[in-house]
């Protein structure tokens, strides 16, 4: 009776924290997503216009979060800089979704023949080259730019989402209703889109946030590197860079973007693990166990 | 265990050879003319030709295909065009900063990591267990590269007891050159650091409900010799699978803080390689780090099959 008693408390403390974790996570993600949305019709001052005379200036009532070498508002860098991190990662999640999942799908419906090994290969290949050694072989032959990050980031992702998809949909192959209709004669893929893929999708829709956090920071490594979003138009990753060089006169410009990054990337990990304890209450026990 | 370890390389073998001809095609056959993109558009035809000549364009793509492949194997990796020097010796050069610099992180990272997530497991619901999931998601949202430019913040340039960039090379001295990568070394294991420990919290505490864990306290032995003579032995199979990947990944965020502190590594000189457009550079190292990405995750799956039984028997003969 205690036992139970204790286990009652462990799990409405359990689910509390969850309720906690998706609610700052949903805070953080909204934050950003709003700033993305604002910079569209509103930002301080125009991102791209120059002041020199007002260069370098800390925080203050004029400029909140100061400005940078050119004179530039910092803080509507930071807004617009939103709106490229989320464009680029929501296409990289995009591009990985979009392929991965039907792959991964593919791989389960033919679970142990060619086609799932062939699937694993193709995995197994695109895994040697994380997002940033991708990068280089399509700026190679691409150029720097914001598609350079998109694909680098997507085909890693790609990876990512078929892995996953095919775990979450083998777990659910081997589920009564799911052979029920097999065995009435049901097509596989009606039997993938209409039983598989719902009853996988709360460990893709925890995957998704995640993977968007991930992109976020190869999005702004790649762009510290030079091979992501270019300027004019502003990026987190090479606000940084431009804020290293300026490390001994402005320490403080090296601050703001760097944490534009971890909060954003913060708030959809917590929105991700509050999403698996809320969505996938066996996952959520494992991962507290 | 043996025919696994032959399958498992066999696969590894045929995801080589995969990963070599992506980089061959993307670089040698996708831009079309290779030499153009190295030269530019302002090259004359004179220069073009001799380059084509000298990279051996004139033969179909195939033959030059296995030619470089045959120059992986025996270690002629062919000649930089920027800097006229067989590119063997500039790897070699390279590597000696980008591996160390990866090992003493994963060091570093460990370190930290095992005690904290012992730690959190042992006091789990307890401020100290909330204390360290807190750094855990803190050290995973923080990009390795941000944190190396808060570093050479504080530690260079605000306190000046670390160089900001560069690297004295291994022959000025062990702790001179090990000093110029502390710093990069920190940047790169906090983040990892933060990953590993939420594995060992989630590992110890799986293994603290086995019968033979209560087995062993039943038998009157302390607490602390079950956790680190029962419990952290069994939790470290799952410890070093995530360790041995995240290693792979450890190489790769290395490229970018090489880069933060203008560390003379192999990330650097793909980087100035791109730049230059020495694409004879740029496909050796990449394939290098994908084949070294490729080759720790057999490692560590054979590792894993090595040092848990149940694996082995799985496996078969």
């Amino acid at each position: 009776m205690k036992a139970r008693a204790r286990a009652e408390v462990g799990g409405r403390h359990r689910h509390r924290l969850a309720h906690r974790s998706f609610l700052a996570g949903a805070a953080l993600s909204g934050l950003v997503v709003a700033m993305a949305i604002v910079s569209l019709v509103w930002t301080p001052y125009d991102h791209a216009a120059q002041a020199i005379v007002d260069r370098l200036q800390g925080p203050g009532a004029r400029h909140w979060l100061g400005t940078d070498h050119y004179g530039r508002d910092v803080l509507s860098m930071i807004m617009v800089g939103a709106r490229n991190t989320l464009a680029v990662g929501a296409a990289a999640v995009g591009i990985g979704a979009g392929i991965g999942i039907p792959l991964g799908l593919l791989a389960a419906a033919r679970a142990e023949s060619w086609i799932d090994h062939a699937v694993g290969r193709v995995v197994d290949l695109t895994f040697a080259f994380p997002a940033i050694l991708s990068a280089i072989l399509v700026t190679a032959l691409m150029g720097p730019g914001a598609v350079t990050a998109i694909l680098a980031i997507g085909i890693f992702n790609i990876a990512v989402f078929a892995r996953v998809a095919r775990g979450a949909a083998l777990a659910v192959y081997g589920r009564e209703f799911v052979r029920a209709a097999l065995a009435l004669g049901r097509s596989r893929a009606d039997v993938a889109l209409r039983h598989v893929l719902p009853n996988a999708s709360s460990a893709l829709i925890v995957q998704a946030t995640i993977q968007f956090a991930v992109a976020i920071l190869a999005e702004a490594a790649l762009s510290y590197l030079g091979l992501g979003v270019q300027p004019p138009q502003p990026s987190w990753g090479k606000m940084l860079y431009d804020a290293q060089t300026l490390m001994f006169m402005a320490p403080l410009q090296a601050v703001f973007p760097g944490l534009a990054i971890a909060l954003a990337v913060l708030g959809l990990n917590l929105l991700g693990d509050g999403l698996r304890d809320v969505l996938d209450p066996r996952l959520a026990q494992g991962r507290a166990a | 265990m043996a025919a696994y370890l032959v399958r498992r390389l066999a696969s590894v073998g045929v995801t080589l050879i995969a990963a070599s001809l992506v980089v061959f095609i993307v670089l040698e056959v996708l831009p079309g003319d290779p030499a153009l993109v190295m030269l530019g558009t302002e090259a004359t035809d004179e220069t073009l030709q001799a380059l084509r000549q000298e990279l051996g364009l004139d033969r179909p793509a195939a033959v030059r295909y296995l030619h470089w492949v045959g120059g992986l194997v025996t270690g002629d990796l062919g000649v930089s065009h920027t800097y006229d020097v067989p590119v063997v010796g500039l790897i070699a050069d390279r590597i000696v900063v980008t591996v160390p610099l990866a090992a003493l992180a994963m060091l570093l990272a460990v370190a930290l990591a095992l005690p904290l997530g012992v730690l959190a497991a042992a006091r789990r619901g307890r401020p100290s267990d909330y204390s360290v999931m807190a750094f855990s998601q803190m050290g995973i949202a923080v990009p390795g590269f941000w944190l190396g430019i808060l570093l050479i913040l504080v530690f260079s340039v605000g306190l000046g007891w670390f160089r900001a960039g560069g690297f004295p090379g291994w022959e000025a001295g062990m702790w001179p050159a090990l000093g110029a990568l502390v710093l990069p070394a920190v940047a790169l294991a906090l983040p990892e650091a933060a990953i590993l420990a939420r594995v060992t919290r989630s590992a110890v505490l799986e293994t603290l409900g086995e019968d033979y864990v209560r087995t062993a306290r039943a038998k009157g032995l302390g607490r602390r010799t079950v956790l680190f003579r029962h419990v952290l032995r069994n939790a470290l199979i799952p410890i070093v699978t995530i360790m041995g990947l995240q290693f792979a990944l450890l190489l790769a965020g290395a490229i970018v803080v090489e880069s933060v502190f203008t560390l003379p590594g192999l990330g650097r000189l793909v980087f100035q390689a791109i730049g230059q457009r020495d694409l004879i550079v740029v496909k050796d190292v990449v394939v290098l780090l994908a084949g070294l990405v490729v080759f720790i995750n057999f490692l560590v799956d054979a590792l894993y099959h090595l040092i848990d039984p149940r694996l082995r028997r799985e496996a078969g003969p």
